[in-house]
């Protein structure tokens, strides 16, 4: 099921939804008690609505005022300013902390300069245990994310490189950390980014043979009546 | 004329040893390898593809079916990393009754691995010993969650079912029966010469190597580094608990079996601990809303499953599906070492090299 | 049966003679059955299962459902086999291990054939039975049967040297090689004069090669190959399989009854005043032990690796029951010679 279908059931369920009180207005003025209760729960209806744009107000005035530095903001920067420093300026595009995964530090470089960013991570920073890598398709583009972590300190970074649609490619980062192989392999498998200096690209899950990434969205199932 | 040849010999998919639907491709020099390559995805189920269209408490039954030998942890990373997403709190009961069942999962995944690794090294009789103590273990879920194999038991915000009257005693029972079992199958096997000089110095192995290749679990810490997620990053209520976490030193197979059996007296001891601390009342499920929507972002949790570390990576859009989900499976990653480690070796320690990685298929392919 | 041996060879007497071979055949047919299915009760009641409980009562018509399967199949012969050697391979393989009982004594009135050499006669005998798995290996056609049966052959030969060397310390304390002589030269009225305590090394060094001789578990790398197919069988099945199955369980046969007649004292009582009992009793007990330690061994121990039991055989055994002949020769020269 595809996001578009999905998206219609609501919309008819609203439209029937107003279909549905509009009978009820009809039923009711021909009945008094039940206009009563029709009434009793329109003005409970406005009371909650009130009491969320209450809410909704509070909490706005929560966000405008400045969060608290997260605790990892430090090692963000510390990372930050070492790439800045040894590699190039330009190399990171962005820079930030994710709260909801209990504040990692996230950093999006640019994949020209990914492969002397994983060698200055494993060796400068000793981030020598790469523990996971996801391939994810936005519509827009395609993304490799890199979770790092060192065993010594229990430091964690997270890296993301950006791939074009159309033409994906993500430097390899077999070279540096030998566990990205075969999790390189599934990503080229199951979404067909391609790992330029990988030392053997081929499909891992799927069959040799096989056409198409599947994990994309926009991939077509061979048995797509099912 | 007289000439050698290499010979290429497929081991597997269907073979007793390759625990799974697994298959490796060996070139071989007379009995000597000179090259082996896994070929995986026979059972590639796509799991991550179908996981975009179902929402969170959906998916639950299917991480069951990747580590199907362990499914207790599968569940709980995922409404491990769902509850994160979330920042919902777990009542007390919940997570006890959750620690107490992957510590039980545990035990139940080292016994069949025992099991199954001396039966691929040919004594016939510990596997069945393994595998009459995890009925025991198997029959403590059943009771449960009324499943033996594939539980879906836990929940986002807690557990599905609360423990029956009298379960929590039948695993206190349960915790001094398995501890003397153990010492005798110490007996049994460990001191074997037989088994020793198949085991000993073979798949060998130095930290350096084991950190490269992320290898998790037993396989990492039999080179002597000291990294278990469950005291490197406690999750759940870990922390409150003591216990050891076994190193090994030389990073032989020899040492892999002996950190696995060591696991599961420690988990016996934690299991022992949990019971004394267990709360006498509370609820099962926390604060849950009705449609399980984590706000939009993503979130890599991970813990440690007695294979090594498994990992929830959710990209969320604000859905209750998710945007993309995917699992870091120890398996998977602990199999990349496989054909490093088999240049060079005869085809009878391929087995014993194999069965020490400790792979579930399900896991692999995911 | 000596003295229809001894006697003048009249169409009667052969026709008898080969009836009590006939007879035998039967005894020993109905052993192996009963041994397979015992392997597999014992087997399973030291795993805490029952064995085979269904076909028949208590199991009991368990192996007669399985030789019956096997011999119901369809007998193929691979294409390019040699049909005439994969024809010949099982039979050289089961006429050896036949013919070796002839010379084991069960009593002292009760045996086949007094042979002077008799010893002699069942080494060479049941070394025909190796060649016969080599022949089955290369007539197959196959790449695995042959590597199998290669293997198979260096383990058989590389541990008939020690067996065949630990008993010659037996011989030289009987000073015969007829079977007869030495279960005779272990008479003494208690169980300490059997040749299983004066010659224990030899004794330790014998079991040891005779279970790598069956290919039994630990030392069953050629028929468990769960590395590496199925050995120098995989090619045969139904009836053919049946017989080289049949030939390991007569061997088991042959070797236990070996056992018992050169170091348990054969059919002799454990004791002085326990001679009431019949010797063929004894000798059934000794015998029945020695196969029960088979399937104990067989139920516990893992499989050792090829290079490993190599070694063990050359490096291991064969310089200690070379010790044990040089050591048994020492004190007969010093104790009961001079």
């Amino acid at each position: 099921m595809s996001e578009e279908e999905k998206k219609e059931p609501q919309e008819s369920g609203t439209a029937e939804a107003g279909e549905q009180a509009k009978q009820k207005t009809a039923e009711a003025e021909a009945d008094p008690e039940k206009a009563a209760k029709l009434k009793a729960a329109a003005e409970a209806r406005a009371a909650r609505a009130a009491a969320k744009a209450a809410a909704e107000a509070a909490e706005a005035a929560e966000a405008s005022a400045p969060p608290a530095p997260s605790p990892k903001q430090p090692e963000l920067d510390a990372a930050a300013a070492l790439i800045r420093r040894e590699v190039a300026d330009e190399a990171l595009e962005e820079v930030y902390i994710n709260e909801l995964n209990g504040h990692m530090p996230t950093i999006i470089v640019k994949n020209d300069y990914w492969r002397s960013i994983a060698e200055l991570l494993k060796i400068e920073n000793d981030l020598t245990y790469l523990r996971n890598v996801s391939g994810v398709d936005y519509e827009t583009h395609l993304e490799v994310v890199y979770h790092l972590v060192s065993l010594q300190s229990g430091r964690e970074l997270t890296v993301k490189v950006k791939a074009d649609r159309e033409k994906p490619e993500v430097s390899s980062a077999t070279p540096v950390w030998a566990t990205a192989n075969w999790n390189e392999r599934e990503i080229y498998d199951l979404l067909g980014i391609v790992f330029t200096g990988h030392p053997d690209l081929r499909r891992i899950m799927m069959p040799d043979d096989w056409v198409g990434h599947p994990l994309r969205k926009d991939y077509e199932p061979l048995d797509s009546e099912v | 004329m007289i000439r050698t040849e290499e010979l290429l010999l497929n081991v597997g998919p269907q073979h007793p040893s390759t625990h799974g639907v697994f298959r490796i491709v060996v070139k071989l020099d007379g009995e000597v390898i000179t090259e082996a390559t896994p070929v995986m995805g026979y059972l590639h189920r796509g799991t991550e593809k179908l996981a975009e269209q179902l929402n969170y408490t959906q998916i639950i039954p299917y991480t069951d079916r990747m580590d199907y030998v362990s499914a207790m942890t599968n569940n709980y990373v995922l409404v491990h990393a769902v509850e994160t997403m979330m920042g919902l709190e777990v009542p007390e009961r919940a997570e006890f009754m959750r620690l107490i069942v992957m510590e039980l999962q545990r035990v139940a995944s080292h016994l069949v691995w025992w099991g199954t690794y001396l039966l691929d090294i040919g004594a016939m009789s510990p596997f069945l010993y393994a595998f009459r103590d995890r009925e025991t273990i198997i029959n403590l879920f059943n009771e449960l969650c009324g499943a033996r194999l594939t539980y879906n038991y836990m929940r986002v915000g807690g557990v599905k079912w609360d423990a029956p009257p009298g379960w929590i005693d039948k695993v206190s029972e349960f915790i001094p029966y398995m501890e003397g079992k153990l010492r005798e199958y110490d007996k049994l096997v460990s001191g074997n010469e037989i088994f020793l000089a198949r085991i000993k110095g073979i798949g060998k192995y130095d930290a350096a190597t084991a950190i490269d290749y992320g290898l998790s679990g037993a396989n990492l810490r039999c080179t002597g580094v000291d990294w278990d997620l469950r005291k490197a990053e406690p999750y759940s209520l870990y922390s409150r608990f003591e216990f050891d976490v076994p190193l090994g030193q030389n990073g032989d197979c020899y040492d892999r079996y002996r950190i696995r059996l060591e696991e599961i007296s420690q988990s016996l001891r934690i299991l022992k601990q949990a019971i004394a601390q267990f709360p006498s009342g509370g609820e099962t499920m926390g604060k849950v809303p009705r449609a399980i929507r984590p706000p939009a972002g993503e979130v890599y949790t991970r813990i440690e499953s007695p294979r090594g570390e498994i990992g929830c990576h959710i990209v969320s859009k604000g859905k209750a599906e998710p945007y993309r989900l995917k699992f870091r499976r120890p398996s998977f990653v602990n199999l990349q070492i496989l054909p490093k480690l088999l240049i060079g070796e005869t085809m009878t320690n391929l087995i014993t090299i194999l069965g020490g990685v400790d792979i579930v298929v399900g896991e692999v392919d995911c | 049966m000596g003295a229809w041996l001894n006697g003048p060879m009249t169409w009667g007497n052969a026709v008898v003679i080969f009836l009590w071979g006939a007879v035998f055949l039967m005894i020993v047919l109905g052993f192996v059955t009963y041994a397979i299915y015992f392997e597999r009760k014992v087997i399973g009641w030291m795993q805490f299962r029952q064995g085979p409980n269904r076909v028949g009562p208590l199991g009991l018509l368990q192996t007669v459902a399985d030789i019956f399967k096997l011999l119901i199949k369809e007998d193929t012969i691979p294409r390019k086999a040699d049909r005439l050697l994969f024809m010949l391979a099982p039979v050289l393989a089961y006429v050896p291990a036949f013919s070796v009982l002839a010379v084991i004594p069960y009593t002292q009135k009760l045996y086949f054939a007094d042979l002077n050499v008799g010893l002699l006669y069942y080494v060479a005998l049941s070394g025909i039975s190796t060649l016969a798995i080599v022949l089955g290996g290369w007539a197959s056609n196959n790449k695995y049967a042959l590597l199998g049966g290669m293997r198979s052959a260096a383990q058989m030969i590389s541990y008939e040297v020690p067996l065949v060397i630990s008993v010659v310390g037996v011989i030289l304390l009987s000073g015969s090689l007829n079977l007869r002589d030495i279960v005779e030269a272990q008479s003494g009225g208690w169980f300490w004069n059997w040749n299983f305590l004066p010659q224990i090394i030899g004794f330790a060094v014998f079991i040891i090669a005779a279970v790598s001789e069956l290919n039994r578990t630990p030392f069953d790398l050629p028929e468990a190959e769960s590395e590496l197919v199925a050995g120098y069988h995989v090619e045969y099945s139904g009836f053919r399989f049946a017989f080289f199955m049949l030939t390991e369980y007569v061997y088991v046969y042959a070797i236990a009854a070996l056992t018992t007649v050169l170091f348990l004292g054969g059919w002799q009582a454990p004791a002085p005043f326990l001679e009431f009992v019949p010797g063929i009793l004894w000798f059934l007990l000794k015998f029945v032990f020695v196969v029960f330690f088979l399937f104990w061994i067989r139920a516990t121990f893992p499989r050792i690796r090829v290079d490993q039991l190599m070694g063990l055989g050359w490096k291991v055994l064969l310089p200690v029951s070379l010790l044990n002949v040089f050591l048994t020769a020492v004190y007969i020269e010093l104790f009961i010679k001079g």
